[in-house]
């Protein structure tokens, strides 16, 4: 299976980089982009064939090292 | 006294911390290298500033799980004095020793320059050299030294006298202009700016060779 993941700062936490392209974007003439916000996305291939196992252990991979609860959210998705 | 000094790939710092605890012990500490699983006996450890990993994922994040912090993981829960520096502090967030997290520097700008900093207390063995309230100047030069946690871990923080040392002129949009803290032990210190670099007057500064001195004094 393959499975994405996600990774974004949790509301309330200053995203310095996401205010810069605001700034940015708003410096090019596109007005009306507010809460610009800037995450990352983590790809990758599984072995694991069942979608509730493959599922638990991108849990795992997140909780372990992919996100820092203390100031991320992260969101799996899987496909076949 | 018998000190280390872990050395991941791109750890820039590792050197200048050798020094710095050399001159302040006498002794040339033991470099222990990131893929290494056991730690040489030693009475103090420094993770020292750096690019640990190249920063890839998250400031720390692959260094806090590399082989070696398993051991001084288990050493810092066991009492050892662990002295984390700048990318040191980001390592020692990431393996869960420490709370919070050191983001993208508010201004977004890497910030190197000399700031002066409050000992806000001087009960710690990190501290002891100083006066409550002393200023005294160290460098920074990060990227990711803007420390964030939830307000309920910065009021206990607080409360509980764990904020060693705060920005004068806070350079990273740092909460509560916090540059430095301690485990709720006591034994484990995070902070961006590096007192290794003031060692000498010939280095622009002396405020780190009391740092160390004291530390030292306080360990052994």
């Amino acid at each position: 299976m393959k499975a994405r993941i996600t990774v974004t700062l949790k509301s309330g936490v200053l995203d310095p980089q996401g205010k810069a392209i605001e700034g940015a974007l708003s410096g090019l003439g596109f007005s009306g982009a507010h809460h610009v916000r800037q995450g990352k996305i983590i790809e990758m291939k599984l072995d694991e064939t069942d979608e509730t196992a493959a599922r638990a252990k991108v849990e795992e991979m997140c909780k372990k090292l992919l996100a820092n609860p203390v100031m991320e959210n992260y969101a799996i998705e899987l496909s076949a | 006294m018998k000190t280390s000094v872990i050395v991941f790939p791109a750890s820039n710092c590792d050197r200048d911390a050798a020094v710095a605890l050399e001159q302040a012990t006498g002794k040339a500490p033991d470099m222990v290298w990131h893929g290494d699983s056991d730690l040489p006996q030693t009475d103090l450890i420094v993770l020292p500033g750096g690019f640990s990993y190249g920063d890839y994922l998250r400031s720390g994040a692959m260094a806090a799980r590399s082989p070696i912090m398993r051991a001084v993981i288990e050493k810092a829960q066991a009492g050892t004095p662990v002295i984390g520096i700048c990318n040191g502090f980001q390592i020692l967030t990431e393996a869960g020793l420490l709370p919070g997290a050191l983001m993208r520097n508010a201004g977004l700008d890497f910030v190197c320059r000399t700031v002066t900093l409050r000992v806000e207390n001087n009960q710690s063995m990190f501290s002891s050299a100083f006066e409550k309230g002393q200023a005294v100047n160290f460098p920074v030069a990060h990227h990711d030294g803007n420390f964030y946690a939830d307000k309920e871990t910065l009021d206990r923080l607080e409360a509980e006298g764990r904020v060693v040392f705060r920005y004068i002129d806070n350079p990273n949009g740092s909460a509560r202009d916090i540059a430095g803290i301690v485990n709720d032990a006591g034994n484990v210190l995070g902070m961006m700016p590096h007192p290794e670099r003031v060692i000498s007057p010939l280095l622009g500064g002396v405020d780190g060779a009391a740092f160390f001195k004291g530390l030292v004094e306080a360990v052994s």
